[in-house]
Parts: structure tokens; sequence; C-alpha cells
């Protein structure tokens, strides 16, 4: 399949369907690794992915199934390491937080808010040095820009001049925490434009607008040799950590999801899919993608928990 | 061989390593500048490039996670801090990033990451220079840590830690930097996990770290004039550590004293006491003695520096206490400090 806007609505529908199944599974309580769920934040993950393809290697935060599922489109792997299966990425060592496959172009997911960011620096700075034509892209929340390490990495990005693409994917909030109580500044755009360092934005709901401000960003970087910076507005559909909504708890209302539900990323797609007359081929991937997601789950399930003797497999790379 | 001093020998490994790997490079706060850390990267700069040597913000943490992320994409970063108090900055991505990166990859990443830092002491080098935290860095699964006492040492554990697929830490005081020996000047690697008795003894083994084993080897040559055998045992890597070469000594002599560059509470002196007393416990002839730095910041006036740090007389206190010895007359002995600097032989 060579249309992009199909392409797209199929990664978006596989991060939501996957999604939708953790909702659905996870009272079972087999899944047993905290959860933060990237619902209504697929459209940035997807975007970025698709855009650069191949040559998108990703770093992301423990709001990882977003990322990972658009950069691997990988079921199996997802659900097992949920599982804590043999067949995941991990042995499940890793769980939901650090989901990580480097084979597949997702080098970590970290529990440690900004923590990857450095981390995507010398890895584009290595592909630079390597003349890999890859982009380093790492996802982050306006929560990671409270911290030290991403004040250095913009800088040392900029001054190293690596391709590196910073997505932030700015949903307003650090946990609970809204962004008036957290920062002392006004527009990162200004902030960010101070370095060298291009900047981008764009919203959460509409993907195929995201696609194209992607593939720009990716031109500027490769042009200018230089990083670039990528601000996407979202919206979190679902509690920080857990499966269900919060709204109850006062610090944000209904109304603010209601307006992004209205416009959501997925559903905003397909319409855009139904209007070109492509509905049956939306379709198809939405029939495909369903029996995808219940074939892993049941695959997931049906797997081995590791062998204690794995515990130390993996600590050191010379030692096995 | 050849003749050249520890900061040489380190400088020497990290040229013939460059030369033999371009993936090497080594960056950090004044890497390439006019003092080149103490001279240990000499000559880098004018061989390789700055492309190859690297001076970086003053970023510590995140210098460190650019390490990791060099590592892990082809490359072999060296990463220098010249004192490792400023190492602790990078805290987060060493023990949440960098030792467990591989794990949660499912062991399936190579992180070919080497952090070279120095441990100061002396002329005022007060409480936030003078800092060794080996134990620190081994109580964290993932992270191997190395401490060269000699300048041979040094080259081969360098050399070794660059060439090995896992994080590594060499923690280099600063005060070895004057010693000088003959050094094999072609490339070599020293395996980690093995010990080295820098002095053969049969009454009592000696466990230092660093430039406690230069304090334990003279506190063991005044003791020999009056017929006590020291045995020095240096473990040179505490991660891994070659817990069999350390207790076949403890084994032989049935005394123990532990003398480390560090404090000892909750320390590397307290692990090996430790070890010790599990897999030997009925063959000590003693309990395990621990020397170590006094459990109080390190101040910077030089008569509480003096009284903070432990010597090669507190070795020999130690050792006449364990084996009921009257006190050596230690007037008339020579002493090495900041002034009288230690230069071998070893």
């Amino acid at each position: 399949m060579s249309e992009p806007g199909l392409e797209l609505y199929r990664k978006l529908y596989l991060i939501r369907r996957a999604e939708e199944a953790i909702l659905r599974y996870y009272p079972e309580d087999d899944m047993k690794t905290p959860m933060h769920m990237s619902m209504g934040q697929e459209a940035a993950p997807a975007a970025v992915c698709q855009a650069l393809g191949e040559d998108a290697e990703i770093l992301c935060s423990y709001r990882s199934h977003a990322p990972f599922l658009a950069r691997t489109g990988d079921l199996d792997l997802f659900f097992a390491e949920m599982y804590g299966k043999v067949t995941g990425t991990a042995d499940g060592k890793s769980g939901s937080m650090h989901l990580a496959c480097p084979g597949k172009g997702h080098l970590c997911s970290t529990a440690i808010v900004g923590s990857g960011l450095p981390v995507a620096v010398g890895a584009a700075f290595a592909n630079k040095r390597l003349g890999r034509s890859t982009i380093t892209c790492v996802f982050f929340g306006d929560g990671a820009m409270d911290e030290g390490a991403f004040w250095e990495s913009l800088n040392a990005a900029s001054l190293f001049k690596v391709p590196l693409l910073f997505i932030l994917e700015d949903n307003g909030l650090a946990v609970h925490t809204a962004k008036n109580s957290r920062h002392g500044y006004g527009r990162i755009e200004d902030v960010v434009k101070a370095f060298d360092c291009g900047f981008y934005q764009g919203s959460g709901d509409d993907a195929e607008a995201l696609l194209a401000t992607v593939g720009k960003a990716a031109q500027d970087i490769r042009a200018h040799g230089h990083p670039a910076f990528l601000r996407v507005e979202c919206y979190r559909y679902l509690e920080h950590v857990g499966i269900n909504e919060d709204f109850d708890a006062g610090y944000r209302p209904r109304s603010d999801y209601d307006s992004w539900l209205a416009r959501d990323a997925v559903k905003l797609q397909r319409e855009k899919l139904l209007a070109r007359g492509q509905g049956e081929r939306a379709q198809a991937i939405e029939t495909e993608i369903d029996q995808a997601v219940e074939a892993a789950i049941e695959r997931a399930k049906a797997a081995s928990l590791p062998d204690p003797s794995r515990l130390t497999h993996g600590v050191f790379s010379c030692a096995e | 061989m050849r003749r050249m001093t520890y900061e040489q020998a380190l400088a020497l490994a990290l040229h013939q390593e460059m030369e033999r790997d371009p993936t090497v490079f080594v960056y950090g706060i004044g890497v390439p500048d006019h003092k080149r850390i103490f001279g240990t990267t000499n000559g880098i700069l004018e061989a390789f490039g700055p492309e190859r040597c690297l001076d970086t913000p003053i970023a510590e943490d995140s210098m460190t996670g650019f390490g990791l992320g060099a590592a892990v994409k082809g490359l072999r970063p060296v990463h220098v801090h010249i004192r490792v108090d400023f190492l602790v900055l990078a805290l987060n991505q060493l023990v949440n990033m960098v030792s467990s990166f591989n794990y949660t990859a499912g062991g399936k990443v190579k992180v070919p990451l080497t952090i070279r830092a120095v441990a100061g002491r002396g002329w005022g080098q007060g409480c936030q220079h003078s800092k060794t935290l080996h134990s620190y860095f081994a109580h964290i699964p993932g992270l191997k840590v190395a401490l060269p006492t000699t300048p041979s040492d040094a080259k081969g554990l360098l050399a070794a830690a660059i060439r090995d697929d896992d994080p590594v830490l060499l923690l280099e005081h600063r005060w070895l930097y004057w010693a000088d020996e003959e050094v094999k000047a072609e490339p070599y690697t020293i395996p980690f996990g093995q010990s080295r008795k820098l002095r053969e003894g049969k009454d009592i083994t000696i466990i230092g770290t660093s430039w406690m084993n230069i304090e334990a080897l003279k506190a063991a040559e005044i003791l020999a004039r009056r017929g006590v055998d020291v045995e020095v045992v240096d473990p040179r890597t505490i991660a891994p550590l070659d817990e069999e070469g350390l207790l076949a000594s403890v084994l032989k002599t049935g005394h123990c004293i532990v003398a480390d560059n560090d404090w000892s509470f909750a320390g590397f002196s307290a692990e090996i006491a430790a070890m010790i007393s599990e897999r030997a416990f009925g063959r000590l002839k003693s309990p395990v003695t621990r020397i170590g730095f006094q459990h109080v910041p390190c101040p910077t006036v030089r008569v509480l520096e003096n009284a903070f740090y432990p010597n090669a007389v507190t070795i020999i206190r130690a050792v006449e206490q364990k084996l009921g010895l009257s006190p050596t007359d230690l007037a008339g002995e020579d002493f090495y400090s900041h002034e009288r600097r230690f230069k071998g032989p070893f």
C-alpha cells in the first residue's frame, strides 16, 4: 500500500485498537506493568514514523505504546512484552515503561522524565559520524522541558549539529500539573528559535497535516545539518498512569476532552478517507488489524513466561 | 619496554586504541584544552583532529547520555572527567540509563562506553575535588569499575575498557600520575576480574585500592626490616571482583587488612570484609581490619587533611596490633606526601 493517507490510517488505527485491547484485557490482571496510555496522542508518532520510514530511529518516554507501534508495527512483540513472555522484546524485563527494540528502530523508552533526550543526541551524533541517513526522533512531553536534560540536550544537539528531531508532545500536563505552574517562560517557540535548531508545530488532531510538517522538518535537518524541533499540541484522553478517565479529579474539565474527541485524529483520518472514496480500503485495514490484535493477544497469552535462569541474562553483553 | 609515567601510559593507550579503531573518540570538559587532563590526552587532538577529540558543554549528565547513545549506535566513546566528584552529576544517566540499557533491550545491544575520572587529593582539594566513590558505581549491576594503581595497569586496563562491549568506569588517583616504571610500549589489555599481587608475603594480607596500595607497599617495606612479611594484593577491578585471588591470599596468611581509598562505612572495604568472613571465617587468625578515610567530608586545611587520610603509618599500626607486635620506631622514616611524590618503582 503506497497511498500515504491510508498508510497513516493504518498506523493510527493499529495504535488505537491495540490500546483498546489493553482497556479490555488489563482488568484480567495478567499484564502486570504500569500502563501510561497513548490514547489521544497517536498522531505525532504515526506521522513521524510514516514520514521518515526506515530512516526513523526513535526514543520515547514511558508513554511508549504509540511510538513503539508506529515504528515497529509489531503487535506480537508488543503484547508479549506486556504479558512478560519470552516472545516479547526483553523477556518481560522492560514491560510497558522500558519498551525497546533497537533492531527495529526503537532505541529505548525511559521511565525517568527527559532521560532519553541526551541519549538521542549521542545516537544522532553516531549516525552522522558513521554516514547513516537516519534521523533520530525523540518523543517527550512538556513535563520533560522542566528537566535540565532537556536544555542540555537542546544545547548540545544545536552545538554538535546532529540529525535529530525533537518531538514535543505537548498535552499541557506534567502528570497532573499544568504548564503555568511549571514554566518560567512564555512560548517554547521563542526559546527554541534562539538555538541553531529548526522549529515546527502542528496539532495532534490532524495526522496528515503533521505528516507534511514532519517532511519539512526532515528536509530542514538534512539541508541545514542541524536539529529540528516539532511541537505537537495534543490531549491525553486517560489518566497519567492507568486505563481510566480521571475527569472527576478536578484538575481538568471534561469539556476539554469532549472538544478534542470531536476532532479525534483516528476518526478525522477515517473521515478524510471516506471523503476520498477510500472507505472500503479503510474498512479492509480495520478488519485486518482487528483480527491481528486479537491473534497477537492470543499468542502472547499462550507463550511461555521466562525461565528464572533468564534473570541474569543481558546485564552485560560480554558475558552470557 | 619503555619507561613512562602513569599519565603517559594512559595517553599512549588512548592513542593506540584510537589508531587501531576509528570508532573510538574521546570527549569531555577540557579534553582538548592546553592542559590535556593532566597530560592524559596529550597528542590526541593533533593526531586525530577535533572530530575525535571533543570539548563539551558543562553538562555531565547529558554528556553521559550522549556517550550512551553514541555507544549503542556503533561508536566507542571515552568520556573524561577531571574529578570523580563531577561524575556525581551524571548519576541519573549512569544508574538509570547506562547500567540497564542492555537489560531492557533484551540483552541485544552493546554499550562500549568508557568513563575516566580522576580522584584528587592534597593542596586543598577539599570536599568537592577529592572523592573516589568506587563503591557507589560498583553497587550498580551493569557497570564495571577499574582502579589502576601502576602505569602498566593503567595502560592495559584503559585499553581493555575501550575494547569492552559494556560500560566501564576507570577511576585514577591524581597522585599516581607521577609514578613511572617500565611499561610494554606495544598495545595490550589486562582482563577484568584479575587481581595482582604487588608484593608477595606470608604473614599478613593487605588488600589495597588505588593510592592505598602505595601506602601499603611503604608499610610493607618498613615492616620487612623487622621480619614481618606483608603481602599486598590489588584487586585492580572491583566490578568484576577477583574473589578467588583475594581469598587465596587471605587463606595463606590468615590475616586481612583492607586499605581502601574511600570512606569505610558502607564502602568497598565492608564488601571485602563480608566476603572474607563468609568464605574464610574458620581460617582467619584475626577479624578483618578496615582502613579508610575518616567519616567526614574531606577538609581543605593541611593539618586536618592529614588527619582525614590514612597512610602507611596507619597500616603499620594496624599490622602491629593484629600480630601482637610492639610499635615500630618510625623516627627518620620518609613518607609520601603531596610534596614528596611517589615515583616508583613498584
